[in-house]
């Protein structure tokens, strides 16, 4: 049985090879994406990938060069930001300094013609100070409040729209750390209950991690890898994903042999590293092997795996991160988790030990 | 030193003019009852200043809006300049070159023979506000150049990311952010104003004198230096309280706000 596409199916919003030139140079190009309703998605890359300016393409700030922007399936090219049902929290939160919490929070509905009566809008701004949970603050000046309650006041004054889109740029940025982590956890939430679809744009790998449904992983104006961020932890389209989703040990070679499951590469110093590849790749080309942590375990036992020297190590609490040295493949990091501890004992600083892995436990990855 | 000839100027005024001329000691009010006879010039300031003011902020809003938003910054620091450049020159030369435009061999004439009858320019009230607006506007450029500048241009995207419409966010954003320039400029403008002697002097031609002319005439021509003074401290005394009105109300207005500052 063939059921007709019904409306959840369709993107919420699409990139079709859009692409923007400002001058001579490209800050976006070709860009292909979907966004699906409801999901979590985030940009991800360094500043000047590109990541912005996807998303100013999306709330109509930037009109794209060539390619399509496309709106619940609506090409939107021309729609200016004021027509566009999309929200945007801005990364320094751009709050009218002139208006009250509450005026603030309920501008994008003053907007709408004909007028709302206004006992609903202060409804509306009391449902959604509740929301955010900032209940009595409406009265309060924007500078009587602090970051985080700033941001707040932003997130509520896009989310009282009931945008198809709600574009978060950076918004985490001005925090501090701790406060940081409670927001991640209060945003994915309120995405969750909210129902609306969210786009953000970060370089913090962390927190797109731990946010996203899926990840858009940009660099130099391009789209790298798009994906969970289980499938770009674990299956890295290459070096530069690699790098940028969690912590991982690179040691670079080349191509020895491919069969159809395991790729097998060799470093200048002749060390074998063998594991999938996530690319198809031929022998001789140049490659990465790339191990994570955690993957790589210490003994004190000889015989075992390469023989190393513990040359800093950092007590994380359930984990100790180990950063060792080899002769020539380099430093590299070990995770070790506590109960492996209480069988191999601590690794003081200076000590030797021997770092295993097993066999075909790395990722071969084409460097671009 | 620097409330020292205030307090000499008050002084004077409850004295006499001296046989021959200048400042006789002696204390009455007489001066003060006087100062109906320089009614016409009190009534002179007390219009056209403020009418001045609000003609300069009418006509420099634009103009710093269009510098600050609207002009790369490559042509905007050229554009600056040319604002200023007319200050290189003394208002006396300017006001010269005005006198010939609305005197009766310029604008009137060319009036005239478009065939639109004749109109008497210069030495009016409008000629002393045409002379008011030109030497005073860049004054009043300046201060809403900087705060429109300083705008939170981020802020406008914002409203419109909210559905509100150019037109409107310039009325609900732009403008309430920008008053703090126009209301420095007003004061600015507006104190300057209330001294002025010399454009009325030039263009208004005896005609249209402000206060700042009943004071050249009493002090250098009749050498009352006592009524002079009284006139002088009534004047003070008028720009104090309407400079306090001012503040309060713009104060009120900007309900307390911390990014509103004046003076």
């Amino acid at each position: 049985m063939k059921s007709n596409p019904t409306e959840a199916d369709l993107p919420i919003a699409e990139l079709r090879k859009a692409s923007k030139h400002f001058g001579g140079v490209v800050a976006a190009d070709d860009l292909d994406l979907t966004i699906r309703r409801g999901e979590f998605l985030s940009f991800l890359g360094p500043s000047g990938c590109g990541k912005t300016t996807a998303l100013r393409m999306l709330a109509g700030f930037e009109t794209p060069s060539h390619g399509d922007v496309l709106l619940d399936g609506k090409r939107v090219n021309d729609l200016p930001p004021h027509r566009r049902p999309v929200n945007m929290v801005f990364q320094h939160y751009a709050l009218f300094p002139h208006l009250t919490v509450a005026d603030n929070i309920a501008y994008g509905l003053r907007q709408l013609r004909p007028k709302l009566p206004a006992a609903d809008i202060a409804k509306a701004v009391d449902h959604t100070l509740e929301t955010v949970r900032l209940p009595g603050f409406g009265k309060r000046r924007i500078w009587e409040m602090s970051g985080g309650q700033q941001q707040r006041v932003a997130l509520a004054r896009a989310i009282i729209n009931q945008p198809k889109l709600l574009l978060l740029d950076e918004p985490m940025a001005a925090l501090d750390k701790k406060l940081r982590r409670d927001m991640q956890i209060e945003l994915q939430s309120l995405q969750r209950s909210l129902g609306i679809t969210f786009v953000l744009v970060t370089h913090d790998q962390e927190e797109a991690l731990s946010m996203s449904d899926r990840i858009c992983i940009m660099r130099s104006g391009r789209i790298v890898q798009v994906g969970s961020p289980r499938d770009l932890y674990d299956r890295p389209k290459n070096r530069y994903v690699a790098d940028f989703v969690g912590k991982s040990n690179f040691f670079s070679g080349t191509v020895d042999s491919v069969s159809s499951t395991t790729c097998r590469i060799s470093t200048a110093t002749g060390q074998m590293f063998s594991g999938i590849s996530t690319q198809s790749l031929t022998a001789g080309q140049a490659a990465t092997a790339s191990l994570r942590p955690e993957q790589i375990s210490l003994t004190r036992q000889s015989g075992h795996g390469v023989k190393v020297r513990i040359v800093a190590l950092i007590f994380l609490g359930e984990h100790t991160e180990y950063l060792v040295r080899h002769d020539t493949l380099g430093d590299f990091l070990v995770l070790v988790p506590r109960q492996s501890e209480a069988s191999e004992g601590r690794f003081d600083l200076g000590a030797d030990a021997y770092a295993t892995w097993a066999d075909g436990a790395a990722l071969i990855l084409a460097d671009d | 030193m620097l409330v020292l000839p205030l307090i000499v100027v008050f002084v004077f005024s409850f004295g006499a003019r001296g046989p021959a001329g200048g400042y006789a000691p002696g204390f009455s009010l007489e001066n003060f009852m006087n100062l109906g006879a320089r009614w016409a010039a009190f009534k002179n300031t007390m219009v056209l200043a403020p009418v001045g003011t609000l003609a300069c902020a009418v006509i420099a809003y634009p103009l710093a809006y269009f510098l600050a938003l609207r002009v790369s910054a490559k042509r905007r620091t050229l554009l600056l300049i040319l604002v200023i450049v007319p200050f290189w020159t003394s208002i006396l030369i300017r006001s010269y070159a005005w006198i010939f435009i609305l005197g009766g061999k310029g604008i009137p004439a060319l009036i005239a023979w478009m065939g639109f009858g004749s109109i008497q320019l210069i030495n009016t009230p409008f000629a002393v506000l045409v002379g008011i607006v030109y030497g005073y506007l860049p004054l009043m450029v300046f201060p809403i150049y900087v705060s429109l500048e300083q705008l939170d241009k981020r802020l406008l995207e914002a409203s419109a990311d909210l559905g509100c419409p150019p037109g409107r966010t310039f009325l609900s954003v732009t403008l309430p952010l920008s008053m703090p320039g126009v209301a420095t400029g007003s004061m600015l403008v507006f104190i300057l104003l209330m001294g002025e002697f010399l454009i009325p002097a030039m263009l208004g031609g005896g005609k249209v004198f402000f206060v700042g002319n009943a004071l050249v005439d009493l002090f250098l021509q009749s050498r009352n230096w006592a009524f002079g003074s009284a006139v002088a401290v009534a004047l003070v005394l008028i720009m104090l309280v309407t400079v306090t009105a001012y503040m309060r109300a713009t104060r009120r207005w900007a309900g307390g706000r911390a990014d509103v500052s004046l003076m």
